[in-house]
C-alpha cells in the first residue's frame, strides 16, 4: 500500500481502515506508538513504521502487548501523546496497563480491531469485546472512551478527537473497530483538525527543574485516600457522560421500530432499513458513535414515543444490555447477533426484521 | 567549622518506613549522592518498582513514577524515546525484575535502550511476606519455601545479570554489595559510571545488581545479615563487573 500524500486537505483518497487511523493519529500529532504485531490490524504498524520515521517521531516494536500499553504509560507520563494498536487477545493483555492508566490519570488511545473469540478464536471481524471497552475491562471502577465508528472516514476522524479528549478528561480513549472496517477500503478526506483548547499538562514528569517533585502514582495507602481518587474518577466519568456522547439517527422521523446497531452491523442495519421502508416496514436507525459514554438519554426518549426495539451486533448480546437499560421496560427489545466472525448479511437482516415484526 | 557529612539534597528530608537494618535506605542514599553530584537532578525521570521501594518517590527528590509490577524497562523506554535528553532510571527489585518483569528487562537491554537500572536483589518478596525470589539460594529458607529451597521442584538461583550480559545491547553490568563500607563505596562508583554511560549517550542499557539485606525476612540481625551476604550471597551471586563495553575491548 502506498503512503497518503495528504498534501490537499479536500482531496480524496483511498485507504483501508487501519491505515486510515494510522494516518489521522499521525495528523492528530500522535508522538510515540508502540505495537506488537496482531492480525488483523497490521497495518496500523507496518504504516507507523515507515510515516512515524518521516515524520521524526517514535515508533518501537515491543516484545509484547504488555510491554506496548506500558511504553503508552511511559510516553503518556512525560506529557506526549501516545497510542497503540492491537486485537482481541492482543487487548486482554493490555488490560493491567489500561487500568493503571486509568488510577494514575494519564491520557492514552488505544485501537482494538477486534477478532472473533474466545481464546485465539479466529481472525474473522466481531464485536465481542464491548463488555471488556465499555465496562472499563481491567481491574478497578473506571471507564475508558469507546469510540464504535462505522466507516473508514469515521475512524479517521475519530482520532483526533480520541486525543483530544485523552487529553482533556486524562484518561484513555479506545477505537473499537473490527476486522472488515480495519481491512476494508473506503474513499475519505485527511485534513488537519485544529485541538480542542486542553488544560497544560502540568503534571507530566519532565525533569523537575524550576518547579516541585511531579509524582505520576496509582497507588494510595492512606486512609481515605483511594476513596477520595475514586470520587475524582466517577466525578469525570459523569463529566464525559454529560458532554461527549455521540450518535447518529437515521430515518427515525416516522419510524415504529428502532434498530440499534454499531460499527460494520451498522452500516449493514442501514442498507436494511431503506430496503424495509420499501417494503412498507417503518424502520429507523439509531447508531451510537460512543459507545461509552452510552446514548442512553437518546434511547430512552426513543423508548417514549417507537414501539420496537431491535439491537444487532456481531456478538451473543452485549450492547443489547446498554439498550434494555436505557429502555426500562418501556417497549420490547429483541436482538439479533452472530458470533464468532459471522458477520450477518442484509437479506439475513431483512428477513429477521420480517419474522420478528410478523411476530410482535 | 568544616562540613564532613550533610542530607544529600537529592534525599528528602523525612524518614522512611524501612525496616531496621534493610539496605534500601544505603541504596536510596547512593542513588541521590549520585544524581547530585552529577548535577542531573532537574532532568532525571525515576521509576519506582512494586516491592518494599514502591514509595521511593516519598524519599528521592526527582520526578518519579510508579508502575506495574516488572513492567518498568517498558515503561522507562517509552520514557526515554520520546525524551532522549531526559535521564530515565529503573529501581527494581528480584521479584520485580528477574520474576514477572524478566521479559521487558531482557527485551529492553535486547533493544539497546538507554537506560540505568538498578537491581536490588535480596533474596526474597519483601513486602509481600518474605516469599521465594527467584533469587532465593539453594537452601534459604522463605515463606514459600519452609524446608529450604530445593533445586528439585524449586529450580536454581537466577544470575539475571550474568544473561543480560551476554546480550549487545547490555553494554554495562555489574554486581555490587551493600555488606562492608568498601563494597558500599564500589556501589556508589558503580551506579555513578551506570549513569555517566546514558548522560554520554552511550548506546545501550547499564545495570547496576545490589546485594542488599533484608534481615526481617532472612530471620537475622542487621549485622549477621550483612555478614550472610559475604559469606553466602556472594558465593552464588559473585560480586564484580560482568561486563563494561567501553572498556573490556
Amino acid at each position: 500500500m502506498g503512503r497518503a500524500e495528504v498534501k490537499n486537505a479536500t482531496e480524496r483518497i483511498l485507504m483501508c481502515g487501519n491505515e486510515a487511523m494510522a494516518e489521522a493519529a499521525i495528523l492528530a500529532g500522535c508522538d510515540a506508538y508502540f505495537g506488537y504485531p496482531i492480525t488483523p490490524q497490521n497495518e496500523i504498524s507496518v504504516y507507523m513504521a515507515r510515516r512515524m520515521a518521516e515524520e521524526g517521531r517514535v515508533f518501537i516494536q515491543s516484545e509484547s502487548e504488555l510491554a506496548a500499553i506500558n511504553m503508552v504509560f511511559g510516553a503518556s507520563a512525560t506529557g506526549k501523546r501516545a497510542m497503540t494498536s492491537s486485537s482481541s487477545p492482543g487487548i486482554s493483555l493490555m488490560q493491567e496497563g489500561m487500568s493503571y492508566l486509568a488510577g494514575a490519570e494519564l491520557p492514552a488511545v488505544v485501537i482494538n480491531v477486534m477478532r472473533g473469540g474466545p481464546g485465539l478464536g479466529n481472525i474473522a471481524p466481531a464485536q465481542g469485546d464491548y463488555f471488556q471497552a465499555t465496562r472499563g475491562g481491567g481491574h478497578g471502577d473506571y471507564k475508558t472512551i469507546v469510540f464504535g465508528p462505522a466507516s473508514v472516514q469515521e475512524m479517521a476522524d475519530c482520532m483526533p478527537l480520541a486525543f483530544d479528549l485523552a487529553d482533556q478528561y486524562r484518561m484513555t480513549a479506545m477505537i473499537l473497530a473490527d476486522g472488515v472496517l480495519g481491512q476494508m477500503m473506503e474513499p475519505l478526506t485527511l485534513e488537519p483538525k485544529t485541538r480542542r483548547e486542553l488544560p497544560p499538562k502540568d503534571w507530566a514528569l519532565t525533569g523537575r527543574k524550576g518547579r516541585e517533585q511531579n509524582i505520576v502514582r496509582s497507588l494510595w495507602l492512606a486512609d481515605g485516600a483511594l476513596e477520595r481518587l475514586n470520587e475524582k474518577l466517577q466525578a469525570k466519568y459523569r463529566a464525559v457522560q454529560a458532554k461527549e456522547v455521540r450518535c447518529e439517527e437515521y430515518r427515525m422521523e416516522d419510524a415504529e421500530i428502532v434498530v440499534v446497531a454499531y460499527g460494520i452491523v451498522a452500516r449493514i442495519a442501514r442498507a436494511a432499513v431503506d430496503a424495509a421502508r420499501d417494503d412498507g416496514i417503518p424502520l429507523g436507525l439509531l447508531r451510537p458513535i460512543t459507545l461509552w459514554p452510552f446514548p442512553s438519554q437518546q434511547i430512552s426518549r426513543a423508548a417514549e414515543e417507537f414501539r420496537l426495539f431491535l439491537t444487532m451486533e456481531m456478538s451473543a448480546g452485549q450492547m443489547v444490555e446498554d439498550v434494555r437499560l436505557a429502555v426500562a421496560g418501556k417497549a420490547p427489545v429483541l436482538f439479533y447477533g452472530r458470533m464468532g466472525g459471522g458477520l450477518p448479511t442484509l437479506d439475513e437482516v431483512l428477513g429477521k426484521i420480517r419474522e420478528l415484526t410478523v411476530r410482535t | 567549622m568544616k562540613t564532613l557529612f550533610r542530607r544529600t539534597p537529592v534525599l528528602k528530608d523525612c524518614p522512611t518506613h524501612y525496616c531496621p537494618g534493610c539496605g534500601h535506605g544505603i541504596a536510596h542514599r547512593l542513588l541521590a549522592e549520585v544524581i547530585d553530584e552529577l548535577g542531573i537532578q532537574d532532568r532525571t525521570i525515576g521509576i519506582a518498582p512494586v516491592g518494599c521501594a514502591v514509595l521511593a518517590y516519598n524519599y528521592i527528590d526527582v520526578d518519579m513514577i510508579e508502575v506495574a509490577h516488572g513492567r518498568a524497562p517498558a515503561v522507562a523506554t517509552g520514557m526515554k524515546r520520546c525524551n532522549p535528553d531526559k535521564i530515565i532510571f529503573s529501581y527494581q527489585g528480584d521479584g520485580d525484575l528477574a520474576a514477572i518483569g524478566t521479559a521487558e528487562i531482557i527485551h529492553a537491554a535486547h533493544r539497546a535502550e538507554q537506560l540505568t537500572v538498578i537491581f536490588i536483589n535480596n533474596a526474597v518478596f519483601g513486602m509481600t511476606g518474605g516469599q521465594m525470589a527467584p533469587t532465593t539460594i539453594l537452601g534459604q529458607v522463605t515463606a514459600t519455601t519452609p524446608q529450604g529451597r530445593q533445586s528439585n521442584g524449586q529450580g536454581y538461583p537466577l544470575q539475571i545479570s550474568e544473561l543480560l550480559a551476554i546480550l549487545p545491547g547490555a553494554i554495562y553490568v555489574e554486581r555490587c554489595a551493600l555488606s562492608s563500607v568498601p563494597r558500599i563505596r564500589q556501589t556508589k562508583a558503580a551506579l555513578k559510571h551506570a549513569f555517566e554511560l546514558q548522560m554520554q549517550g552511550a548506546q545501550g542499557l547499564s545495570l547496576v545488581e545490589i546485594l542488599s539485606p533484608c534481615p526481617t525476612y532472612w530471620r537475622m540481625s542487621p549485622s549477621e545479615a550483612m555478614q550472610w551476604i559475604e559469606d553466602h550471597m556472594s558465593k552464588v551471586f559473585p560480586i564484580g563487573r560482568l561486563k563494561d563495553a567501553g572498556k573490556d575491548d
